[in-house]
């Protein structure tokens, strides 16, 4: 299979490799970058745990290849804590409300909340429900995830760095 | 969540933060996906795509020539090496082997595995492997594998008979002789199950120099390391399990048992480390994915007003292809066979059947929600011909709070409760009346609007009886669980576990009870999760056991720990233990708190100073408690009747749903639990749990199922296009209340919470769409609800089809 040279940047960080055309986006930014924070749950896009951000939109990680990536930023869960290891709001307050179990969908979860604040800072909770609906989670009943999304903007909105 | 009825302690019980959390939101977790051992090679899978079939011919000589494939596996290639895995039930002649040997028996059945250094090259060979079949006769439909003459899936068993036992508990021909009327009815549980995010994964690697089998799994099983061993036909003290794995949900699936077999067995043929990574066919086809899948024909008996006296239940179980644990499935639901009721008589006949469909592994409640659904269904079906409303027909037949212990017929003395105030308390929360009101406006409009209210328990923390009750050769009466808890010379605390974490909070519990023992700030104690051959034992996270069992044994070694402080003290300050008063660290005497030795000097003295340690005394601060189930340690009667669990949690579920008449779909428009898990050690633990468990619900009550081709045998629902799963829009914000009655029989008065939400949750919904559908003059009759099964029936009642 005739293979590809790219360059894009997650989290910042420069990363270029010579990829097979048919690796996906998740697949490149666990086993190339090496950043598993990023997880896969069904590689046929339903279940959102491969969540990441392109350019700062949410996409599914398993339905997109790494070479349509090429030039593009993207964002993953290891990019929302500071380099001292502070954690970002959105992060302080899943821990707060326990918006987890598992904590498998977590990273997924926590970019497709952080796109959602980053348009509307103040959602509605079915808003907020709409914005997480792509994204399934088998441990909470999403209910403490609905809380902390709600206590994120709360404390962005009163000017808490994002 | 306010809990009310509380006892006070310095930290049980109160808001604090998750320990695990930290790592999960910054994307630190370890889950087997992560651990990459040097040199690890990757497994794929060629699955059949028969339901049953000999094996003619397997040509893996193409799929071998591909660069990058090290080897391929048949079946056959692997047998000689390994002993069949072993099951729960006397099925000595149920060969079971991670690949297929000569004959497949299900659609997805693993029949090949091929060994290369990606994923992807093993991927593209494993599509190059040529299989020859013949196909055989085959059976999906469970009655008729239990009827004589059927095709049989394993013909050495002789039958299609995993396990059928009729136990009688009580005067029940008396107990329906008496009753002034019987309701017969059927109900079925569809195959439905968990469905975690993560799939299975294992990574096994052998090492030649010490001959010992490191394995990285994503499970949550019972006695693990010695059934891989078994099978492996290696000593147990060669198999290490690594429990620092974070395993992404499980809900009981997670068996991972042929899994780590395959993958042990290759490792060692290969000597490298090699890795099974299911991908979701791979999980749902052919992996731990299934759960019980029940068919229900109940009588009960009752009095006119209400009581039911009596209940005989036949339960036909689809256990699919190999039975491992599952048939006792059908096990769990003795320990609180009456639910919360005083039905005085049970005739319990449970049937496991095999069939040739993908294995059932554990779910959730390990079988007691299909049966709450069961009996709920009824109880609601009386109240309707009696016209008595459905929370005074519960009213009428809960066992009353001054009753307790409480036997019930089949054994189990039931440690606690006051279900009348839970009631109470959850009427107040849901505003029945005006819920009752809501619903009723929304008929007056023409709209399919029923309310469900339902009762149920969680039995918690059991000791496997369920195991000597279904298989006479198997003598369990125990199932222990272990911890050990040092203070170093520092006096940091490290406490250790010797099983999996799979979201519930294990490290929180562990540090929330020994910091509550010892009086110190739970945060600063390390919780790890060992290995099997330093962990002491374990019987992993299943049957709402943890808060009982870990937090009991980690109790008590803290209790050692203290004691032993107290004794230092007392040598040291010339006083007796008992004139000593214990607080945060320190000992003091009581009555002279100037006379006092503080943490720090006492784990000092512990560490460094055996001149004054009291005389015959160790030094150092360790202690390790393995603890026995609360009133275990006793076999079943000739009869059938044990003391299963040693804890019983309450819960009701009220909920207001409507229906659309054109499409069918059910939506929640409001949903409360009253719940009573005796005391909640981490609140927001506690009520994840329970709205966890309700989604869980929710999805069995009306959306998921393996659902099967009969004509074909093949699985419907391969993938989660198939297989829907709730999401935010399917699941309501849950309104809880949590009230406390502590169980005489646990160290801080705690029950089981691992199971809640789920036990009642899908018999609340399908009593409330029952109530919605009952102006109709329609019942639904089996799980899941969809909407195509209830836009049909009121299609129907309109006249429309």
């Amino acid at each position: 299979m005739t293979e590809h040279a790219i360059a894009l940047t997650i989290n910042g960080t420069l990363y270029r490799a010579t990829v097979e055309p048919r690796l996906s986006l998740v697949d490149f930014i666990r086993d190339v970058a090496g950043l598993t924070g990023t997880h896969v749950g069904c590689e046929h896009g339903v279940c959102g745990a491969c969540t990441v951000t392109v350019d700062g939109a949410a996409v599914r990680g398993c339905l997109m290849f790494a070479v349509q990536a090429e030039g593009l930023a993207v964002e993953t869960v290891e990019g929302l804590t500071e380099a001292n290891g502070a954690l970002s709001p959105l992060q302080d307050a899943f821990i707060e409300a326990h918006a987890m179990q598992c904590g498998y969908c977590t990273p997924g979860m926590l970019l497709s909340a952080r796109e959602l604040l980053a348009d509307n800072p103040d959602p509605t909770e079915a808003e907020i429900r709409d914005a997480i609906a792509g994204n399934l989670c088998r441990c909470t009943g999403y209910g403490q995830i609905v809380e902390a999304i709600q206590l994120a903007a709360a404390r962005l909105r009163q000017g808490a760095p994002a | 969540m306010s809990q009310m009825n509380f006892p006070t302690f310095k930290y049980i019980g109160r808001k604090r933060r998750v320990k695990e959390d930290r790592r999960f939101v910054m994307g630190k977790g370890r889950f087997v996906a992560d651990i990459v051992p040097a040199g690890t090679l990757h497994v794929a899978l060629v699955a059949s795509p028969h339901p049953a079939a000999r094996i003619v011919r397997i040509d893996v000589k193409a799929a071998e020539a591909l660069p990058g494939v090290v080897k391929a596996f048949a079946g056959a290639d692997i047998k000689a090496d390994m002993n069949s895995m072993q099951h729960g039930v006397d099925a000595p002649n149920i060969d079971w082997r991670p690949l297929a040997v000569d004959r497949v028996r299900y659609a997805g059945e693993w029949v090949c595995a091929v060994v290369a250094t990606s994923r992807a090259i093993a991927e593209d060979a494993a599509e190059l492997v040529v299989v020859d079949y013949e196909t055989t006769p085959f059976v999906i439909d469970p009655e008729e594998a239990y009827r004589p003459g059927s095709a049989l899936v394993h013909p050495a068993h002789g039958s299609n008979i995993l396990f059928e036992r009729e136990f009688v508990w009580g005067p029940v021909a008396d107990d329906f002789a008496r009753a002034d009327a019987v309701e017969r009815y059927q109900v079925y549980w569809g195959r439905s199950s968990t469905v975690p995010i993560e799939t299975f994964g294992v990574t096994a690697r052998w090492n030649p120099g010490d001959e010992t089998l490191d394995v990285w799994a994503s499970v949550q099983m019972p006695k693990y390391q010695e059934q891989i061993a078994g099978a492996l036909r290696l000593p147990a003290n060669a198999v290490r399990v690594h429990f620092d794995v974070d395993v992404g949900g499980s809900y009981g699936v997670k068996r991972g048992l042929k899994q780590a077999v395959l993958t042990g067995s290759l490792a060692r043929k290969l000597s490298r480390p090699v890795r099974l990574i299911e991908d979701r066919l791979d999980n749902m086809t052919g992996g731990d994915a299934h759960g019980p899948d029940r068919r229900f024909d109940v009588e009960l008996a009752y009095a006119n007003d209400g009581r039911v006296l009596s209940m005989k239940l036949r339960a036909l179980d689809d256990c699919g292809c190999y039975p491992g644990r599952s048939p006792l499935q059908l096990g769990k639901p003795v320990g609180a066979i009456v639910g919360p009721y005083t039905i005085g008589s049970v005739a319990y006949h449970a049937i496991s059947v095999a069939t040739n469909k993908t294995s059932q592994v554990a779910v959730r409640g390990f079988g007691q929600a299909p049966t709450n659904y069961a009996l709920e269904t009824g109880i609601d079906r009386i109240a309707r011909k009696l016209g008595i409303d459905p929370v005074e027909m519960r009213l009428r037949n809960l066992i009353p709070s001054n009753a307790f212990p409480y036997r019930i017929p089949s054994g189990s003395d039931y440690d606690s409760g006051d279900y009348q105030t839970v009631v109470k308390l959850a009427l107040e929360k849901a505003s029945y009346a005006s819920l009752i009101a809501e619903r009723d406006r929304l008929r007056s409009e023409g709209r399919i609007a029923g309310i469900g209210m339902i009762t149920c328990l969680e039995p918690g923390g059991g000791n496997s009886a369920f195991e000597p009750l279904f298989n006479p050769k198997n003598d369990t009466t125990t199932w222990m669980e272990g911890c050990t808890v040092k203070v170093d010379l520092s006096g940091a605390i490290v406490c250790l576990m010797g099983t999996t974490t799979a979201g519930q909070g294990h490290e929180s519990l562990v540090s929330l009870v020994v910091g509550e023992t010892l009086e110190r700030e739970p945060d600063g104690i390390r919780v790890i999760r060992s290995d099997s051959m330093s962990a002491v034992p374990s019987n992993s996270p299943v049957a709402s056991r943890m808060a009982i069992m870990l937090g009991g044994a980690a109790t008590k070694a803290a209790e050692i720990i203290r004691d032993k402080l107290i004794a230092i003290a007392a040598h040291n300050l010339g006083a007796e233990p008992s004139a000593l008063a214990y607080a945060d660290g320190d000992v003091s005497v009581a009555d002279d708190p100037s006379r006092r030795m503080t943490w720090s000097e006492l784990v000092t003295i512990a560490h460094r100073k055996f001149h004054l340690l009291p005389p015959g005394m160790d030094p150092g601060l360790q202690a390790t408690n393995v603890m026995e189930v609360p009133l275990g340690g006793t076999l079943p009667t000739a009869d059938g009747v044990v003391q299963m669990y040693p804890c019983y949690a309450f819960e009701t579920h009220i909920a207001l749903v409507e229906i659309d008449g054109e499409t069918g779909k059910t939506t929640i428009r409001d949903y409360t639990i009253g719940h009573d898990c005796g005391v909640v050690i981490n609140p927001d633990i506690v009520r994840g749990m329970i709205f966890g468990g309700v989604a869980h619900g929710i999805g069995a009550a009306l959306m998921e199922e393996f659902a099967y081709d009969a004509a074909s045998g093949q699985l419907l629902a391969g993938s989660f296009m198939d297989y829907v799963m709730p999401s935010a829009h399917e699941t309501p914000t849950v309104k809880l209340v949590e009230y406390c009655t502590p169980s005489p029989h646990t160290s801080h008065g705690q029950k089981g919470a691992g199971e809640a939400g789920y036990l009642g949750a899908p018999a609340c919904i399908a009593c409330a769409v029952n109530d919605a559908l009952a102006p109709l003059g329609k019942a639904a009759m089996q799980l899941p609800m969809r909407p195509s099964a209830l836009e049909a029936l009121i299609a129907d009642a309109r006249g429309l089809t």
